[in-house]
């Protein structure tokens, strides 16, 4: 089969057909590679290039190699833009984004303009962890794809577990003064009304994205309201900042968050000393029980020197791959076509589907907690501890509604 | 509220005096040479990275003494081979200078360390919570930053006011020409007062660097409001950078814990907005906007006092 490909790929082109004349599939890497989101942008674009390599060492896509070219958007939706555009002038048919919202529904907006303009030269755009639930919702695009299971999923997730933990009595809510720290706060409000309508939501904070250098004042203000839970959707160096000054005050409280295990997090956590008592909603972690994904993350581990963030990353390349060999083309169009209602063997084990009706793709869901493992078990940041199950939702429990009415072309 | 007014004051004086660390070497690089180094927080960034790699080779005491004077070497250079030959052309032309400077220092430090936080960590000897108030702990590390500023402070204040150095520095500004008559070499004076400068930024790094997060954006993160911290003090005054960095502490840390909206406090009075445009500017919590605190300051004072608290020039 792939040797089948392979010569298709190589005679394909001398035939003048569709194929795309290029050497190699470009994919643009539109993230923080400077400023407060770079932790997180630089593990992603090792992640990528990781994935990349993955899918040469077995003969590329469609036996062209993979090629990830890393742009930097400074977390900023306006240099996005640029970096888009930069990106398609130099071939770039697919671009992947991840770290915040706002940049995320900015590039979604560019992309599906720019491609009603320039038909037959589309831009296929890859969201890998940018959750704000109206990117699939009433803001749905054809061209945009997302791989990470959208905030709501995640707070259905996390409410669930919290519901049935009766020492939750007093919730304080801190989130990021964006679209995606918004949505948090609003749907943490209303699944918790709805479903512990005895617990009391004590605070609820917004602040500057990626701007504060010290988080004091604000876990002081945490403290002062009595709360036992906080629930953050904080992600870069607010959520290891915000943990860190937890720790120095010494906040006992228990943690719900989203992004904790981001860089620094961990090690953060470890200073607070509060064992099994941070907890985060992802499609997956180091420790899942699941050998293939552990075996990856061994070999991710022993060359890339992180644990693996994102195992969704893992699924999009895969399917980006599956998706064009199904489709035979390497066109944005029919491999969008391929992916729609695709279903795939995830990443961390169990079927995921990308849904044809908003793009977003479901998968399992896992709640872990931080702190002490078992011998064997991979820790983080050699704190010594790690993430451990506590919780698993199964891919059909995960599946809401949507409200996307997409224009197909 | 007793709690929170105790601990927003003791986290607003912590922050403060370290803002006061980073705007010393600034002012005194100001009212010595009359240049606004737009790259002083790239020094301060230096001196948190110097810190960091030396105390991986020798341990954080050795680094808290070596980085600065690295970082500060690096100033004088700067003076001696950039800002010198620049100053023929101007105030505008020295600005642009070390406006580009800033640029450089943070390309060149992204390149050597990477953009990924660096794992600088607080010394084991201060790794312990200094004491405890209403349950809330506060680090010995912070408390040692606390008294290093205080030391410092008073120190500059008693070279500068009391002694020889201070009186000759302070003459080779205004009267240049008559100092050197006198045979002090003013070229040198200028050299070694910005190296100084710059070397007090890079204590402030090695010692901010394992509280707060080194990495290679935090200049920027920080530069903007030591300005703010000069300016309100009055341009050049030591005691006016002194009280404006533990304003602005202060006044960024107790506003993050006022909840208090337009709305809340006109409410019943107020026109229904909820679903106008209005609402977003009617609700909005000082908390959220406790982070621009210190610029509306700066607005203010440049309206009202433009030479700034203490300032005695105008600017």
């Amino acid at each position: 089969m792939r040797k089948a490909l392979l010569a298709a790929a190589l005679v394909l082109p001398m035939f003048g057909s569709t194929a795309i004349a290029q050497e190699t599939v470009k994919i643009g890497y539109i993230d923080p590679l400077s400023g407060g989101g770079a932790s997180v942008g630089e593990g992603g674009l090792k992640t990528f290039q990781y994935l990349a390599d993955e899918l040469n060492a077995k003969g590329g896509i469609l036996g062209k190699k993979v090629e990830i070219v890393p742009l930097d958007n400074k977390t900023n939706p306006q240099e996005s833009l640029i970096q888009a555009q930069k990106a398609i002038d130099s071939g770039v048919r697919y671009v992947t984004q991840g770290n915040g919202s706002s940049v995320a529904g900015a590039l979604s907006d560019f992309l599906t303009k720019y491609n009603e303009r320039n038909p037959g030269k589309e831009v296929l755009y890859f969201n890998y962890a940018a959750v704000d639930p109206v990117l699939t919702n009433e803001k749905c695009s054809f061209w945009h794809f997302r791989w990470d299971a959208n905030s709501d999923i995640k707070m259905e997730a996390l409410t669930n577990y919290m519901k049935d933990t009766p020492a939750i009595k007093k919730v304080y809510l801190i989130n990021q003064d964006y679209s995606f720290g918004q949505s948090v706060r609003t749907q943490a409000r209303a699944m918790l009304s709805k479903k512990r309508p005895d617990v009391e939501i004590v605070g609820d904070e917004l602040h500057p994205l990626l701007k504060i250098s010290d988080f004091a004042p604000y876990v002081a203000k945490i403290k002062a309201s009595g709360a036992d839970t906080v629930v953050t959707g904080n992600w870069g160096q607010d959520i290891a900042l915000l943990l860190k000054a937890a720790a120095d005050a010494g906040l006992k409280v228990s943690w719900y968050t989203y992004y904790a295990g981001g860089a620094g997090g961990p090690t953060a956590i470890k200073q607070t000393g509060l064992n099994h008592q941070v907890f985060q909603v992802t499609e997956g972690f180091a420790n899942v029980d699941h050998k293939q994904s552990q075996d990856f993350e061994k070999a991710f581990r022993a060359k890339v020197d992180l644990g693996l963030w994102y195992p969704r990353a893992v699924n999009e390349m895969r399917m980006f791959a599956a998706a064009a060999e199904k489709a035979k083309s390497l066109d944005p169009v029919k491999v969008a076509q391929a992916l729609e209602g695709m279903k795939f063997e995830v990443f961390s084990g169990g079927e995921g589907e990308m849904r044809k009706d908003d793009h977003q793709f479901f998968q399992p869901i896992y709640i872990s907690s931080f702190g002490d493992i078992a011998a064997g078990q991979f820790d983080e940041e050699k704190t010594g501890w790690g993430w451990k199950q506590v919780a698993k939702i199964e891919t059909a429990q995960t599946m809401l509604p949507t409200t996307c009415k997409m224009d197909r072309p | 509220m007793l709690e929170l007014i105790v601990i927003s004051t003791l986290n607003g004086v912590l922050y403060g005096m370290l803002l006061f660390l980073m705007a010393s070497g600034l002012t005194v690089i100001f009212s010595m040479l009359g240049v606004l180094n737009f790259a002083h927080a790239s020094f301060y960034m230096l001196g948190a990275f110097f810190g960091y790699q030396i105390s991986r080779w020798t341990g954080f005491w050795p680094a808290l003494i070596v980085a600065p004077l690295l970082a500060g070497a690096i100033g004088a250079a700067v003076e001696r081979f950039g800002l010198r030959r620049v100053h023929r052309n101007g105030h505008v032309a020295e600005l642009l200078f070390t406006f580009g400077l800033a640029f450089a220092i943070e390309e060149v430090v992204s390149i050597i360390w990477g953009k990924v936080p660096v794992d600088y960590r607080v010394p084991a000897l201060l790794d312990f919570p200094a004491f405890t108030i209403f349950s809330t702990n506060y680090p010995a590390y912070k408390m040692f930053m606390l008294a290093v500023s205080i030391v410092i402070f008073v120190g500059l204040l008693v070279v500068l006011k009391k002694t020889r150095i201070g009186l000759i520095v302070q003459a080779a500004l205004t009267h240049p020409h008559m100092v050197a008559h006198l045979g002090h070499n003013v070229e040198r004076i200028f050299m070694l007062v910005f190296g100084v400068g710059t070397a007090l930024a890079a204590v402030a790094g090695v010692i901010a660097g394992p509280s707060l997060v080194t990495q290679s954006n935090m200049a920027a993160l920080l530069g903007p409001i030591l300005f703010v911290v000069v300016v309100v003090g009055g341009l050049g005054s030591l005691p006016g950078a002194f009280i404006a960095s533990l304003l602005i502490g202060l006044l960024q840390t107790f506003a993050v814990s006022v909840n208090g909206s337009l709305a809340s406090v006109f409410g019943p009075l107020g026109p229904d907005l909820a679903q106008t445009w209005l609402s977003d500017i009617w609700n909005v919590t000082i908390a959220q906007i406790a982070p621009i605190m210190p610029y509306l300051l700066l607005v203010l004072i440049l309206i009202f006092r433009p030479m700034g608290l203490l300032g005695t020039r105008e600017t």
